[in-house]
């Protein structure tokens, strides 16, 4: 079973999402980020999927319950770079993703968490990512 | 409808979570091999995705089959669910939105409905159960 890697960069975990994710993957992740957050004590977190080019509902409620995951150790959750087929796709699917805040790029994910107070780290440059 | 030749259907067999991969992806290259958008490929994927979860957590496994289709100067990408399974005993229930028997979302059957342009259902209580839909090139 393929695991995503969690990087640590600052007070924000970052994922990227590189593979087509199956199931138990998927749970394993959110098993691995709960750990590390409550581990690292970070504030944020960033899930890249601009690599991801299908998203269903499974995907999705792994989203949703990463957010409400994080929400329990203090963090917040950003989800960036969603391909705009998939956007498509997920609001004719159905999946309102509720709770689940999004951004356009990696660059816009890290300033929307600045701007909740996460300290994303001095020496950080998202374009280096 | 004809089925076109040139690749074949392919058959693949849902018994577990790396065959539901398996699927997306045969999917994935039949809408790319007859030329569907990339938005219209990403539809069926995910459809194919919902039908085929389905197929392993409800129907305790079955078997997809995927294929191209043609009709007159359209073409299209077929594919096609089936289980041994227990059935559907309330259509109308499951193909509503938001309802599941287990904890999912229930947005498998009435959402992958939406992404594609053909979806049949036969269902037996019981007997089994098959879905099948396609998406046309436009
Ligand atoms: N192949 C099948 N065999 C038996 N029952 C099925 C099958 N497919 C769907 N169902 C029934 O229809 C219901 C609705 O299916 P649907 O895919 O919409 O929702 P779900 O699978 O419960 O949740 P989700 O797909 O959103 O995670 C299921 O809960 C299940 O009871
Ligand atoms: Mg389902």
């Amino acid at each position: 079973m393929e695991r995503v890697p969690i990087l640590k960069i600052g007070g924000i975990l970052l994922v990227s999402i590189q593979v087509d994710l199956h199931d138990q993957s998927v749970l394993a992740l959110q098993e691995d980020l709960a750990e590390k957050i409550s581990a690292t004590g970070a504030h944020g977190v960033v899930i890249d999927i601009s690599a991801v080019d299908i998203v269903d509902s499974f995907i999705g409620r792994m989203f949703a319950t990463i957010a409400s995951l994080s929400r329990l150790f203090d963090a917040d959750t950003v989800v960036v770079g969603m391909r705009p087929a998939v956007a498509i796709t997920l609001v004719e699917l159905g999946l309102t993703l509720d709770g689940v805040r999004t951004a356009l790029d990696l660059e816009r994910g890290m300033e929307i968490l600045r701007g909740l107070g996460v300290g994303t780290g001095a020496t950080f440059d998202a374009r280096d990512a | 409808m004809t089925t076109a030749g040139s690749a074949g259907p392919e058959e693949l067999r849902i018994a577990a979570d790396e065959d539901v991969v398996r699927v997306r992806q045969a999917v994935r290259n039949c809408a790319q091999r007859v030329r569907l958008s990339l938005v219209d490929q990403t539809k069926v994927v995910t459809a194919a995705s919902e039908l085929a979860r389905n197929t392993l957590i409800h129907g305790g496994g079955g078997l997809a089959r995927v294929e191209e289709v043609v009709d007159g100067r359209r073409r299209g990408v077929r594919a096609s669910f089936h289980d041994e399974g227990p059935g559907i005993p309330d259509l109308t229930l499951a193909l509503a939105d938001g309802w599941s028997s287990g904890s999912g979302l229930g947005l498998g059957l009435s959402g992958s409905r939406r992404l594609v342009d053909v979806f049949e259902l036969d269902t037996e209580p019981g007997g089994g159960t098959t879905v099948t839909v396609v998406k046309w090139t436009r």
